[in-house]
C-alpha cells in the first residue's frame, strides 16, 4: 500500500437515514471502512456486521479475579499469618469478609473492564486522532469509504451510491498513513 | 431507532438542533468566566481559606481541638462524613440505575451530578482522615499493610475497615464512570478548540475519534459499569450504617439502619443535586436541557425517598417500644423529649414533612419553591445524622457519665472547609468542563425534542 489513503466521505445529519444508509451502501457491494458519529447510534453495529464486544466477558473475569483475591487475603491474614480471637467469634468468619469481597469485585471488574476497553480501542492520551472531518464531534455522522479496499469500484459510482442513500454532501479525502 | 410515545413531554425544549447542543453547552467552557462565576469563586475561595485555618490548627495540636469529650467521642465530624458521604450517593445513582431503567431524563443532569458525587465523597473522606489525628499515619495504617509493618494485619472484622474499602471503591469506579463520559465530549471541544486549549482537551479526550466500533465498546462498558455501579451505591451507605448498627449503643443497634441510610443518601443527594443545578441552569442558560420536567421528576424522588425515610423513623420509635428494652426505649424518648429535642424536631420537620408538600404539583413545578426545600432537605439530614450520632452517645450507661455535647470554633471551621473545597472543585468543573453530556443529549434530540413530540 502507498503512503496515504484515499478516502470518499458520505455525510450524514440523521442517525435513521444513516441506519438505512448502511444498509444500502453494504447491499451495493461497497467496503464500509467505519462510519464516525457524534453520539452513539442504537443498531449501527448490527448494520455494519461487527460482533458483539466481548468486554462483558473481560468484566466477568476480572471481576471473579477481585473475589478471589480478596478471600485469599483476608482468609491468609487473619486464618494463617496471624490469627486473632476477635468479639469471640471464629478466626475466619465469612460474613465477616462478605464486603470487601464485594467491595474489591467490583474495584477489579471496573477497572479491569475499562482498562481493556481503552486498549482495544487504543484511547491515550497525547494521541492525534486525525479525524477525517472535524463536525465528527459536533453534529455528523461521516461513513468513510477506503477506495483502496474497492479496488472493483470507481469513486464516481461510490459518490452516486452515496448520495443515492441519502448523504448530505460526498467529500474526498487524502489521508497520510 | 428509539421510539418515544407521544404523550410524553419533550426532555428538550426550543426546538433544539444537534449543532445547537453543541453550542450551548461549549459556550460556557470556550467564554470567558463571568462576573457571577467569579463572584462565587471568591466566596467558594474565602470559606476554603478561613476553613484551612481550622484544619492546620487540627492537624498541629490535634483533634483536642474540636468539642469532643469522654462521651461524645463522635460528634460533628462523623456527622459530617455521613452527611457528605449521603449526598455523594445521587451522582451514581441517577447516572447508573436511573440508565438501568432507562430514564432519559438523567442525561441533562448525570454530569453534573456525578461531579458533585466526586466532590462530596472527597469532603466525606476529610473526616474520618483527619479524625485519625495522624493522617499522615492512618493513611496507610487503614490498609491491609502488617500494622506498622510488624505482623499484625488490619481488622477485617471491623464496618470502619469495610468503610475504606467501601468508599475508596466507590470514589475510584464513580470517578472512571465520569471521565468515562467526558471523553466524547472533551473530544468536541477539543475539535472546536486551538493553540494550548486543543492540546489540553486533546489529551483529556484520549484521542477519541467517534467511530462506530469504539462507541459499541463504550456502550457496553457503560452499561456494564451502570451494572457495578448500582449494587456499589447501595452497599457503600449500607456499610457506612454498619459503623453504628453493629455497635451495642442503644439507638444504633437496629436492623434498619442500611435501608434507612440509603434511602436518606438519595434523599439528600437528590436535593443537592437540585440546590446546584437550579443555580446552574439560571447562570449557564441551560433551561432548554434542564426543563420544569425534570425538576419534577427529581422531587418526586424526593418524596417517595423522604417517605421511607419517615416511615423508617416511626418504625424505630415502634420497634423501640416493642422490643420491650428500657434502654432502647428510652434511647427515643430522650431523642423526642431530651436536651436535644431542638435537633429532632428540626429534622422531623424538615425531612418528614417539607418533601410532602411536592404532593402538589404547583410545588413540585416552582423553581423557587423547589430550590427553598432542597436547602431545608439538606439542613434536616444534617439533622437526622446529628440525631443519631449525639443524641444517642450522650446518654451513656453510667448516669455520671452523661455530658453534652457543644462544638467549638474548630468543629466549625473544618466543616467550612469541606464546604469550600467542594464549591471550588464544583466550579471548577463548572467553568472547564461540560456541564451536560452532549453526546448523550444529542442521541435524543431526535425523539425527545420539542419540534419532534409536538
Amino acid at each position: 500500500m502507498s503512503d496515504s489513503r484515499n478516502f470518499v466521505l458520505g455525510v450524514f445529519d440523521d442517525e435513521d437515514v444513516l441506519l438505512s444508509a448502511v444498509r444500502k451502501v453494504r447491499g451495493a457491494g461497497v467496503k464500509i471502512d467505519e462510519v464516525y458519529s457524534p453520539f452513539p447510534v442504537h443498531g449501527l453495529d448490527d448494520e455494519l456486521g461487527y460482533k458483539r464486544s466481548r468486554l462483558p466477558i473481560a468484566a466477568f473475569m476480572f471481576g471473579i479475579l477481585g473475589t478471589s483475591l480478596a478471600l485469599t487475603m483476608q482468609y491468609w491474614m487473619l486464618g494463617v499469618d496471624w490469627p486473632m480471637i476477635i468479639g469471640g467469634k471464629d478466626f475466619t468468619p465469612l460474613p465477616d469478609f462478605i464486603p470487601v469481597t464485594f467491595e474489591l469485585t467490583v474495584l477489579l471488574a471496573a477497572f479491569g473492564m475499562v482498562g481493556t476497553f481503552l486498549v482495544s480501542s487504543d484511547l491515550k492520551p497525547w494521541k492525534d486522532p486525525k479525524m477525517l472531518d472535524l463536525r465528527i464531534t459536533d453534529d455528523k455522522h461521516i461513513m468513510a469509504i477506503d477506495l483502496g479496499k474497492n479496488k472493483s469500484m470507481d469513486a464516481q459510482t461510490i459518490n452516486g451510491v452515496l448520495k443515492d442513500s441519502g448523504a448530505v454532501e460526498v467529500n474526498d479525502k487524502e489521508v497520510e498513513d | 431507532m428509539q421510539v418515544t410515545s407521544s404523550v410524553r413531554t419533550p426532555l428538550i425544549t426550543g426546538g433544539k438542533t444537534v449543532h445547537d447542543v453543541t453550542e450551548d453547552i461549549c459556550r460556557q467552557v470556550e467564554g470567558k468566566p463571568s462576573k457571577s462565576w467569579l463572584l462565587g469563586m471568591g466566596m467558594a475561595l474565602t470559606a476554603f481559606g478561613i476553613g484551612f485555618i481550622a484544619v492546620a490548627a487540627t492537624l498541629w495540636e490535634g483533634i483536642g481541638m474540636w468539642g469532643l469529650n469522654k462521651t461524645v467521642g463522635w460528634a460533628w465530624d462523623i456527622t459530617n462524613f455521613v452527611w457528605w458521604v449521603g449526598i455523594g450517593h445521587a451522582g451514581t445513582l441517577i447516572s447508573a440505575v436511573l440508565l438501568l431503567f432507562r430514564q432519559k431524563w438523567r442525561m441533562a443532569i448525570n454530569r453534573a451530578a456525578e461531579a458533585m458525587t466526586i466532590f462530596a465523597v472527597i469532603c466525606a473522606a476529610m473526616f474520618p482522615v483527619l479524625h485519625m489525628g495522624r493522617p499522615w499515619l492512618g493513611a496507610y495504617w487503614a490498609l491491609p499493610l502488617p500494622n506498622t509493618f510488624g505482623s499484625l494485619w488490619v481488622n477485617f472484622n471491623s464496618p470502619l475497615l469495610w468503610d475504606v474499602f467501601a468508599i475508596s471503591t466507590y470514589f475510584s469506579v464513580s470517578l472512571v464512570f465520569w471521565y468515562l463520559g467526558l471523553v466524547p465530549d472533551f473530544a468536541t471541544i477539543r475539535d472546536r478548540a486551538t493553540g494550548i486549549r486543543k492540546k489540553i482537551y486533546g489529551a483529556l479526550s484520549l484521542g477519541w475519534d467517534g467511530a462506530a466500533r469504539t462507541w459499541s465498546r463504550y456502550e457496553s462498558v457503560s452499561l456494564i459499569l451502570a451494572g457495578l455501579a448500582t449494587p456499589l451505591v447501595l452497599s457503600v451507605h449500607t456499610i457506612v450504617s454498619f459503623d453504628f448498627a453493629t455497635s451495642v449503643i442503644p439507638g444504633w443497634h437496629t436492623t434498619i439502619f442500611p435501608p434507612y441510610f440509603v434511602a436518606g443518601a438519595i434523599f439528600s443527594g437528590f436535593a443537592m443535586v437540585l440546590t446546584l443545578m437550579l443555580v446552574t441552569r439560571r447562570l449557564f442558560k441551560l433551561e432548554d436541557y434542564i426543563t420544569i420536567e425534570h425538576i419534577s421528576l427529581m422531587n418526586i424522588v424526593i418524596t417517595v425517598t423522604g417517605s421511607i425515610v419517615g416511615i423508617a423513623y416511626i418504625t424505630e420509635f415502634f420497634v423501640a417500644w416493642y422490643s420491650g428494652v428500657p434502654a432502647e426505649q428510652y434511647a427515643f424518648f430522650n431523642r423526642m423529649q431530651g436536651p436535644y429535642w431542638w435537633a429532632y424536631w428540626s429534622m422531623m420537620t424538615c425531612n418528614v414533612i417539607s418533601p410532602q408538600l411536592f404532593w402538589s404539583k404547583r410545588i413540585r413545578t416552582s423553581i423557587s419553591a423547589t430550590f427553598i426545600i432542597s436547602i431545608i432537605v439538606n439542613i434536616g439530614m444534617w439533622f437526622e445524622r446529628f440525631v443519631i450520632i449525639v443524641t444517642s452517645l450522650h446518654r451513656d450507661y453510667l448516669p455520671s457519665s452523661w455530658s453534652m455535647f457543644y462544638p467549638t470554633v474548630y468543629d466549625m471551621g473544618v466543616y467550612l472547609f469541606t464546604f469550600g473545597l467542594f464549591f471550588t472543585a464544583f466550579l471548577l468543573f463548572a467553568k472547564f468542563f461540560p456541564v451536560v453530556n452532549m453526546a448523550e443529549i444529542k442521541s435524543i434530540v431526535k425523539s425527545s425534542s420539542e419540534k419532534q413530540t409536538a
